[in-house]
């Protein structure tokens, strides 16, 4: 990529998030009711919408090889595992990263 | 804003450190093993600051996403951000130019410091929301800026290190389950959008327009049973 390309990705991406952190307060801004239906997208899109991520994030997945499979899956459920056990989200993000890692250069 | 309220905000934004240097050094670090210059992870978390809408950035520079990809997946990754700001639209009210800061720096952390803090007694609270807000953003920036240099000077293996992205939703999923008492919108998001994938195949990640299509129209039809009362679990009843 060129350096231009670079910058017109990190510019839309910036321009977005900006735009999404801004919509409630451009539409709402003024007071009165908020309309119901958006607090309700509000309160139940974003768990589905992560949902939607994990699965994205698994999409190369492959049931040939366990290679394919099993070190996203490993990986994953030690991820879920250690955030219920000790709801700390540098330990869980950067373990099952390190754990991921060796199971994909190592193990597989 | 002063030094007071600096002094006053930083011992609540510790817990914000701790998870901001780790997280925006892996940023870094995914960055750099991409193939792309330190300067760009400090650009990113300058202008962007999001922490899983730089992790996805990270993959979309990786494949030259088209812009449009980039800005539909930053768009509904970012959608949460909505509720946020419905719930602080009366807290930033009368700050002037610094409002607009408050709202570009409305991360997930930076809102749940804001939603809960106490203003100490005798210090601004305008200046201390806006110290708390800048403190964050500056931890963001040193962590990305560490992982990238150390990712671009240290040279080992990172094959695997972009599961760091997946790991960070697995995170966020695991706190939205514990937080809420209805699981529906969940399994019709990993539903939706595996039959999307299956249909549509993965290239691009094309498969997730249908499938937000299908989530918000799932989630319209839901409404009336997910906003009416909370069923008794089994055997509640005994309980």
């Amino acid at each position: 990529m060129t350096v231009l390309q670079i910058a017109a990705l990190v510019a839309v991406m910036a321009v977005v998030t900006f735009l999404t952190r801004a919509l409630p307060f451009l539409l709402f801004g003024r007071g009165g009711e908020h309309p119901k239906v958006v607090l309700y997208l509000g309160r139940f899109l974003p768990p589905a919408v992560i949902a939607m991520l994990i699965v994205y994030c698994y999409r190369s997945t492959s049931f040939g090889a366990p290679s394919g499979w099993a070190p996203g899956l490993i990986a994953g459920l030690a991820v879920v595992e250690l955030h219920v056990w000790k709801k700390n989200n540098m330990l869980s993000i950067v373990g099952g990263t390190i754990l991921y890692m060796v199971l994909v250069q190592a193990v597989f | 804003m002063n030094r007071k309220s600096l002094a006053a905000a930083f011992p609540h934004t510790v817990p914000v450190l701790m998870g901001y240097l780790s997280i925006g050094i892996v940023f870094g670090w995914m960055l750099s093993a991409a193939g792309f210059h330190p300067v760009w992870s400090a650009v990113m978390s300058v202008t962007i600051y999001a922490g899983s809408g730089q992790y996805l950035g990270v993959q979309l520079l990786a494949i030259a996403a088209p812009l449009a990809d980039a800005a539909f997946l930053t768009l509904i990754l970012n959608f949460r951000h909505l509720v946020y700001g419905l719930s602080m639209l009366e807290k930033f009210q009368g700050m002037g130019w610094r409002k607009l800061y408050m709202i570009f720096s409305l991360t997930d952390e930076t809102y749940a410091l804001l939603a809960g803090v106490q203003v100490p007694e005798g210090v601004n609270e305008k200046d201390f929301y806006f110290s708390i807000a800048l403190l964050d953003h500056l931890y963001w920036i040193a962590g990305s800026i560490i992982g990238a240099v150390a990712g671009a000077l240290i040279t080992i293996n990172t094959e695997g290190i972009d599961f760091a992205m997946t790991a960070l939703f697995l995170v966020i999923a695991v706190e939205q389950w514990q937080s809420s008492e209805r699981h529906a919108p969940v399994f019709l998001g990993a539903a939706g959008t595996l039959a999307c994938l299956l249909i549509f195949g993965p290239d691009n990640g094309r498969f997730l327009i249908p499938a937000l299509a299908i989530l918000v129209t799932g989630l319209l039809l839901m409404r009336p049973r997910l906003e009416g009362p909370i069923p008794l679990p089994k055997g509640g009843a005994a309980q």
